[in-house]
């Protein structure tokens, strides 16, 4: 192992701001894009169900 | 012999992707970890860059995933429009998200290395700017579905679009032969030795196949979003969203 101390760890021989820039936003968008994908599944399930419900109610409308 | 035929169906597909995505985002999560020990606490500092290169084991996955990305959503796209599957369609505009993430990723962890080590964030040279077109390309890819109303011709119009970008790749790939640019030649390449430690290669390697695992993930998860919004008028969508619930 490289580092004498977390500090010396976290100042990356001062480049500090670059690789914990490069690591900071990757890891912030690859966090992000699965909650954003899982969302957009949650909205096309719920829209589903809407769809259902408008569907039966259409049917007893009919029935009646 | 298995009926491989049967998967190009949405129907099968989806409870087919939903198994994998637990798969893949368990390797890519597994493999992350090891890439990172590997990059931070494994590998030694650069006797040219000290440690401003750990930029590497995000910065080319990244780009790499970027381009491939592109190749397979071109490769749907073509067999789309070859065999008129909606499935092939589909996985093309799953994978566009992701390679536009990528794709920016590359420029954005660039442009961090470029500073320490040429001075500057960006150049307009052929590698940065056949690497903006690309992340263009992606971004035209997935407007332009958004612009046209009818889902089918809008595969179609993207297809088109995606396989005739498709003439960017080789120029991303071969601009630092090609063209005199601040961008460093290849690092890795299959005719010769890799021109750096083994143990930076070996970090960098697993990184590639952790942002590999994790874009089979994130695509396949998206396809069965895609797939629930498309085939909402399908009475097989009621019954999954059911099971699924």
């Amino acid at each position: 192992m490289s580092w004498a101390s977390a500090a010396e760890f976290f100042a990356m021989g001062g480049y500090a701001p670059y690789v914990w820039g490069s690591y900071g936003v990757t890891a912030f968008c690859l966090i992000i894009e699965p909650l954003v994908v899982r969302a957009r599944r949650r909205a096309a399930r719920a829209r589903l169900k809407a769809l259902e419900g408008a569907g039966r109610r259409t049917a007893n409308e009919a029935a009646a | 012999m298995a009926n491989w035929y049967r998967f190009s169906s949405p129907q099968t597909f989806y409870p087919l992707a939903g198994k994998m995505v637990p798969w893949f985002a368990g390797a890519a999560a597994i493999l992350t970890l090891v890439g990172l020990y590997i990059g931070f606490f494994v590998a030694p500092t650069d006797a040219q860059q000290g440690e401003s290169y750990r930029i590497i084991f995000i910065h080319v996955p990244a780009s790499w995933m970027s381009m491939f990305i592109y190749l397979v959503m071109a490769g749907w796209a073509a067999i789309g429009l070859g065999f008129n599957t909606r499935l092939s369609h589909m996985m093309a505009s799953a994978l566009a998200p992701t390679g536009a993430l990528f794709a920016f990723l590359s420029l954005w962890t660039g442009a961090l290395w470029g500073k320490p080590t040429w001075g500057t964030y960006w150049v307009w040279d052929a590698r940065l700017t056949s690497e903006l077109v690309l992340l263009f390309l992606y971004i035209g890819y997935m407007a332009l579905h958004a612009a046209i109303d009818d889902t089918r011709r809008a595969d179609k119009a993207c297809a088109v679009l995606a396989l005739v970008g498709v003439v960017n790749i080789p120029i991303i790939y071969f601009s630092v032969q090609w063209w005199n640019t601040l961008h460093q030649g290849a690092s890795v390449s299959v005719t010769r030795a890799p021109s750096m430690a083994a143990v930076m290669f070996a970090g960098m390697l697993v990184m590639v196949f952790a942002f590999w695992a994790y874009s089979i993930a994130v695509a396949l998860a998206r396809v069965r979003a895609i797939i629930l919004e498309r085939e909402r008028h399908a009475a097989w969508a009621h019954d999954l969203r059911e099971a699924a619930a």
